[in-house]
């Protein structure tokens, strides 16, 4: 089999709805970040986040549905309803065991679990709804959608927090090797309640910075950690002979490598993996550093984890050798759903030969990074990079090729 | 490279004693584990049985710095694959740690540290607007389930890939699978994989006390789950860890290493059709033992032994008997099916990997383990059953299936070594 293709993309982000105006806005340099509004988040030292504000559930799936899943796979529900019709794929068409779904998630349906913990402490066991058990564990999203869209090949859930978009995408390429034909992979995540962000505000790297333009920029020398998100990306893979056997006419990019690396424990004194991965990838794609155009980095807005991206990059491509970009300085770190959103940016940018702004960011010239800032570079694009970070040691790169 | 792997080490935290060697002895005599819930006060339940671990982490070698940044089920896990990592032999000084990988199943994440924590930053959910001040430094690697590759990447040294695989009461067998993929793709030479849960606290209680899919024998908590029996009236939630180191034929053949058996075929379906329901005609699970079979090049009258999902609930034994008689053929009515959740539970997103770990146990040690409670014969559902002894037989070829909430379905196919050539 040749290397799998992405025929289509939905897309739901902070900075825009559906695929076509979230790009439109990324373009633009249009953020998403802005105060939190799920909650009052007065009494929290993290005030600003990237949410999903004018997202309407009901649009997207049918009421039953909403009433027994949380955002995230509301998200989901959405982003694949664009992405089947992007790609042209009716199910119904396909072999139901020739289909999968493979989705990486983070931390569950946060709010939605929320709400039970509530209920089940303030009101007792038997307040507890029937929808509890499958709205808020892990696999709720790959589970729901195999159902709606009567997928019943090896579907899959990774969870390697910010990296598992690209873990996903790689576990797609693996099943499509073994013979089957579609597979819906990419992440959601919707992370914002309460309890969800005074979870997140443990791990010390969240932006107490309130000004929603300075709360997230990465290789900047005022970066001061990053900014929670909500939203995601769901792709339509296939082989490229299936693709064009069923006579698609746009196939956005070609999967062409990956890698996935974890750091040494701490303390060890090895080097973290983050070049390894990029170098494996490289490898995996049988590419060399000075055929990638572009990379979208993991950019996390924490100082030091800046720094040692920058110093990867470097290592691998030399200093300010490639253009570099960070486009989820407009919608925040997105777990589950944030490399997948960088692979849809990374798609999108090689449809259109223009690598979206990083905003808000004034590079430190000490990371010695070419970073695309505030506007738009429109260049010749054949190769991209995308790298991702998931906290506790997890490393991951994907190459993506214009066919 | 062969792109072939074996299992060399086993590591176990199952209901009962802490070990692998524990575990075994405890199946093999079709002893059960399950009991009134210890881990909180279950009066207000519908259900108020366990099968819990009789757990100490420090007794169990854990430091206190692991303990304090750990969930009970990032701790059984740690545990688990210290084990099978010493039971391997696996010198990591002599290995490269880029070419060890992790791969942890997982059902529910870090739930019991999720809701306590919950507990005290909402003053026991009286606040939605919850508290920070009353966060645990940990609380982030509670609520990532990707903690729990982290723990077992860094107790193993491990730096090749690693992540959870979440795929609900199938992550056990899945994340096996998933090992198996990354060996034979040539990604590494060896994975430390496995699986570990602890759901056993209030929230998932009501879960299953509102499907009304756990059993309700609470006078009698020893006998109370009955697998494939005329009288099964629902599954008992489990607790604990399996890991494995699993390694390329050939790296295991250059180390000498002593070889369970060879992991030869795994498949995973989804039923399509429903969260929690399962269609009686058994064809999905049907579906993924005859995949896992195809890809192992197996006969279905090749199976010595079929160790099953057998949860206990109505719904699920009369689906997977079913699913054997669709995928074996005549051949159903003649392999032992044996389901050990009938003494140690279902742990959820776990019990897949500890039931392999009972069935490479099952080659090495020439036995099969028996179903506990198995008295009274149910029409639909009329294979041998291995009731409550254990039998002694030479096993060649092992499937060990899964069943679970979202739909999915895995079936995994165990070689002895004497069948490695």
């Amino acid at each position: 089999m040749s290397a799998p293709v992405i025929t289509g993309l939905g897309v739901v982000a902070p900075n825009g709805q559906d695929r076509e105006a979230w790009w439109r806005a990324t373009l633009d340099g249009t953020s998403g970040l802005g105060r939190i509004s799920r909650f009052d988040p007065e009494r929290y030292p993290v005030r600003v986040a990237g949410e999903a504000t004018k997202f309407d559930p009901a649009a997207h799936a049918p009421q039953r549905l909403v009433s027994e899943t949380d955002a995230m796979t509301q998200y989901a529900f959405a982003a694949t309803n664009e992405a089947l019709a992007d790609a042209a794929v009716v199910p119904d068409d396909f072999a139901d065991l020739d289909m999968a779904v493979i989705t990486a998630n983070s931390s569950g349906g946060v709010e939605f679990g929320q709400r039970e913990l509530q209920k089940l402490y303030s009101e007792g066991p038997q307040a507890v709804g029937a929808y509890m058990s499958i709205a808020w564990f892990y696999a709720a999203t790959t589970g729901q959608l195999s159902i709606r869209h009567g997928m019943r090949g090896p579907c899959g859930v990774l969870c390697s927090e910010q990296a598992g978009g690209l873990d996903a995408l790689a576990q797609t390429r693996r099943v499509l090797a073994k013979g089957t034909r579609l597979v819906l992979s990419g992440g959601t995540d919707a992370s914002l309640s309460p309890y969800g962000l005074v979870c997140q505000l443990s791990n010390g790297r969240l932006s107490e910075e309130h000004r929603p333009e300075r709360a997230y920029v990465p290789f900047d020398s005022g970066a001061s950690g990053y900014v929670p998100g909500e939203g995601g990306a769901i792709f339509v893979v296939e082989s490229r002979e299936d693709a064009r056997a069923r006579g698609v006419e746009r196939i956005y990019a070609e999967v062409s490598g990956y890698a996935a690396t974890f750091d040494p424990r701490p303390g060890s004194g090895r080097p973290p993996g983050l070049r390894r991965a990029v170098e494996l990838a490289l490898a995996d794609a049988s590419l060399a550093p000075e055929d990638v155009d572009v990379v979208f980095a993991d950019g996390y807005g924490v100082p030091e984890l800046d720094r040692q991206e920058a110093e990867a990059l470097a290592a691998v491509f030399g200093p300010e050798a490639v253009p570099v970009t960070v486009p989820k300085t407009m919608t925040g770190r997105l777990y589950a759903g944030g490399a997948a959103l960088d692979v849809a940016a990374a798609a999108l940018a090689l449809r259109d030969q223009v690598i979206p702004p990083s905003v808000n960011v004034r590079p430190d010239p000490e990371h010695r990074l070419d970073l695309v800032v505030d506007r738009p570079r429109e260049t010749r694009l054949r190769t991209a990079l995308v790298l991702s970070r998931g906290y506790g040691g997890f490393n991951a790169a994907v190459v993506l090729r214009a066919v | 490279m062969t792109g072939r792997a074996v299992i060399t080490g086993i590591g176990v935290v199952a209901p009962g004693q802490p070990g692998r060697e524990a575990f075994w002895e405890m199946i093999v005599k079709g002893k059960t584990a399950t009991r009134r819930i210890t881990l909180f006060d279950p009066t207000p339940f519908r259900s108020r049985i366990g099968a819990e671990c009789d757990f100490d982490p420090e007794l169990a070698g854990l430091s206190y710095q692991e303990i304090r940044r750990t969930d009970r089920a990032g701790q059984f896990a740690l545990v688990a694959a210290r084990e099978a990592m010493a039971d391997s032999g696996l010198d990591m000084d002599a290995e490269d740690p880029h070419r060890i990988g992790v791969s942890v199943g997982n059902g529910v994440g870090n739930a019991i540290s999720m809701e306590q924590e919950y507990r005290t930053v909402s003053d026991n959910g009286r606040q939605w607007l919850v508290d920070q001040g009353y966060m645990k430094p940990h609380l982030y690697s509670y609520v990532m389930s990707s903690s729990l590759a982290t723990e077992v990447a860094w107790a193993s040294g491990a730096e090749g890939p690693a992540t959870v695989v979440s795929s609900g009461c199938c992550a056990g067998i899945d994340a096996v699978g998933y090992a198996v993929d990354l060996i034979r793709e040539g990604s590494v030479d060896v994975m430390v994989a496995g699986a570990t849960d602890a759901p056993i606290y209030p929230v998932t209680v009501s879960c299953f006390d509102t499907l009304r899919a756990s059993s309700t024998s609470n006078d009698d908590p020893e006998h109370a789950c009955r697998p494939f029996d005329r009288r099964r009236n629902g599954l008992v939630l489990g607790e604990g860890s399996a890991v494995f180191v699993i390694e390329e034929l050939e790296h295991a053949r250059r180390r000498g290493a002593r070889i369970y058996c060879e992991v030869v075929g795994y498949a995973a379906r989804a039923n399509g059709y429903h969260m929690t329901g399962l269609r009686p005609d058994g064809r999905e699970m049907g579906e993924a033992i005859t995949a896992a079979l195809d890809e192992a090049r197996i006969n279905p009258d090749e199976i010595d032994y079929a160790n099953a999902h057998g949860s206990g609930t109505k719904q699920n034994d009369r689906h997977e008997t079913a699913a054997y008689k669709r995928s074996l053929g005549e051949h159903a009515y003649r392999v032992p099916v044996s389901s050990i959740k009938s003494m140690v539970g279902h742990s959820l997103g776990s019990i897949g990997s500890i039931e392999i770990a009972a069935s490479a146990l099952a080659i090495d040690r020439g036995a099969i383990p028996p179903t506990a409670n198995y008295e009274e014969r149910d029409p639909e559902c009329d294979l041998d059953y291995v009731p409550g002894t254990a039998r002694e037989a030479e096993l060649d070829v092992v499937l060990s299936v899964g069943s679970g909430f979202g739909g999915f379905q895995s079936a995994v196919v165990l070689t002895s070594p004497r069948r490695i050539t």
